[in-house]
């Protein structure tokens, strides 16, 4: 009995310890983006008075910051091009790498050793950034927008899951379709692609979170500014502190040095935003991912 | 004949053959022509007249990499950032995995994990403008950090000592939650008999991890190790350039952020493209040396 008594005892202990560590790991985690929010709605003045750590919006609560920032001419279109760098990156990945994860589960596929040895090497050994730069350049990619969407057409990693994934389906579903007559590409697409939704999800999402937050690409393909990703415009607001100035008065000039912090913590909320609605949704899916990666990584 | 045989396979599945080559010519282009691009290394470039008109003058551009004052720098950097990442990065996810195994409230346990998981899907340029605000002279974690040693408040991001640390707790920050899921899933799979049979024994929870939960992941612990060894001198540029500047380059360069700037921002291409292709060679060697110690440990290649 005592010793019953004892170990509940320890095992209370060890359970108010562990959350508490637990907790302070969430916090820990947590607490910068609750900073940014609450920063982002206090009243400048305030803000820059401040000390220490920020458990509310100081001051008169305010969006003047946001509404800056979605002023900012930059930050949409930004916004414009980031989306359709997303959407047009991510078909592109999309299709390419199911096509080649699919050729390389073809048995009759009579050159799929050779295949598949030349697409891993590319995961030891690559020819460097500089010399990718000229591919890029001299196949008059340099500043247009394909130069983002095309040299990273295919990640190996992802089409190895994929792979994997293809290769859990059952072979009888395609055998039936290849009595029938159907040619690898109607297999593909009616039956393969069909019940590969789940890994398609989790491909959607990675390259599109790739693309949505990717900026070194555009950094040094891009000239013209009116195709800069929204990322690109963020470094400048809080990496380089360049931002290009709107006003067109001193009033208004003194109003955006004011709102500085404000506009740099709004266009944090305001870029990532996004991204963190529907990744709880999708959680399920980019863990998946990761599970089947895991496997065969 | 089995040449015969392969345009035998093509000529009955042309469609697969079709579906091949997009896949088969987006590698060519953008991985196996910088490959042949790579031979600039051995060039003094000129990119208009090319790799077959720039002149070929051996070894020159790696002899003035081993000579240069930056050689020693740039790879003393990527090892260390790299050692830090792995001396305090790569426990943490295990430690995490671990502790949150033990929760035994289910909806305490999938926050913790919706939200550790987060910061990986923040971007670079977002977390580095956080850490770039925190460190200011008027940051939150200046405000801290000199509140607990008594130093006077600077910008820590222009303090070479400080790029580092810095560096790093903004990796574990970044990754932690996200390494974690690896290690979860393996302690999901443990035999919930071990813990009884422990239990029994009398072991405490404390015990129980150590002795049951943690040999149950130490396969997987050692596959992630090996793989983490693997890539100890390649270093993410991106977050690097993001945050270095030319007073912490002592501490910050790399080896990547040291090509970009040569090759790209220098133009000294053919020297860059050296100090590149010397970087590739070597993360091979890693790479392969660490397969090999994988397959000698799990009998299994992690390729």
């Amino acid at each position: 009995m005592a010793s019953v008594q004892k170990k509940s005892i320890s095992g209370r202990i060890f359970n108010i310890v562990n959350c508490f560590i637990v907790t302070l790991l969430i916090f820990v985690t947590l607490y910068p983006m609750l900073y940014v929010i609450f920063a982002s709605l206090s009243e400048p003045r305030y803000l820059l008075s401040h000390e220490g750590l920020l458990l509310y919006p100081v001051g008169k609560m305010t969006l003047k910051g946001y509404e800056l920032v979605l002023k900012n001419p930059n930050i949409i279109n930004g916004f414009r091009n980031s989306i359709f760098y997303v959407a047009l990156g991510t078909s592109i990945n999309v299709i390419l790498t199911s096509m080649g994860a699919f050729v390389l589960t073809r048995k009759h596929f009579a050159i799929r050793r050779l295949c598949s040895l030349l697409i891993l090497l590319t995961m030891f050994f690559s020819g460097g950034m500089i010399p990718t730069f000229f591919v890029v350049k001299n196949l008059g990619l340099y500043d247009s927008f394909w130069a983002l969407v095309l040299p990273n057409a295919i990640s190996v990693y992802n089409m190895i899951i994929m792979r994997t994934f293809f290769f859990g389906i059952p072979e009888s579903l395609e055998e039936s379709a290849n009595l029938e007559g159907a040619n690898d590409w109607q297999v593909f697409t009616r039956i393969i692609l069909p019940l590969s939704m789940p890994v398609i999800a989790v491909m959607i999402l990675y390259y599109g979170v790739g693309h949505w937050n990717a900026w070194f690409g555009a950094m040094i393909y891009l000239r013209d500014r009116t195709k800069y990703p929204l990322q690109l415009f963020l470094r400048e607001i809080l990496l380089q502190d360049q931002m290009e100035s709107m006003a067109v008065s001193t009033q208004e000039m003194a109003e955006e040095s004011l709102f500085k912090e404000l506009i740099q913590y709004s266009s944090i909320i305001v870029t990532t935003l996004p991204i963190l609605c529907i990744y709880p949704l999708l959680q399920r899916y980019f863990v998946q991912g990761v599970m089947i990666g895991a496997v065969k990584g | 004949m089995k040449k015969n045989g392969v345009l035998h396979n093509i000529r009955k599945y042309p469609v697969l053959y079709a579906m091949a080559i997009p896949v088969l010519a987006y590698f060519i282009i953008f991985h196996y022509t910088p490959m042949y691009g790579a031979l600039m290394a051995f060039q003094k470039y000129v990119p208009i007249k090319g790799i077959s008109g720039s002149k070929w003058i051996g070894l020159k551009n790696f002899e003035l990499f081993f000579q240069d004052i930056y050689f020693f720098r740039i790879i003393r950097n990527t090892f260390l950032i790299n050692l830090y990442g792995l001396i305090f990065g790569f426990p943490i996810p295990i430690i995490f995995a671990l502790l949150l195994n033990e929760v035994n409230s289910k909806v305490f346990k999938k926050t913790a994990q919706t939200i550790t998981y987060m910061p990986h899907f923040i971007s670079a340029v977002v977390v580095c403008g956080l850490v770039k605000d925190f460190v200011s002279s008027r940051g939150v974690i200046t405000e801290i950090y000199c509140w607990i040693t008594g130093n006077n408040a600077t910008n820590l991001l222009a303090n070479p000592d400080y790029f580092r640390p810095i560096y790093t707790i903004m990796n574990i920050w970044k990754s932690f939650g996200w390494g974690s899921i690896i290690y979860f899933a393996a302690l999901t799979g443990v035999n919930q008999e071990l813990y009884e049979a422990a239990s029994i024994d009398g072991a405490n929870r404390f015990q129980q991890v150590l002795h049951v939960s943690l040999p149950a992941i130490l396969p997987t612990i050692v596959t992630m190790l090996v793989l983490r060894l693997g890539n100890m001198m390649s270093a993410g540029y991106e977050q690097i350039i993001l945050l270095y500047q030319p007073i912490t380059y002592e501490t910050a360069d790399v080896i990547s952020s040291y090509v970009y700037r040569r090759g790209l921002q220098e133009f000294d291409y053919g020297y860059s493209a050296a100090v590149g292709l010397f970087n590739s060679v070597i993360n091979l060697i890693f790479i392969l040396s660490a397969n090999a110690v994988s397959k000698k440990i799990n009998e299994t290649s992690i390729w």
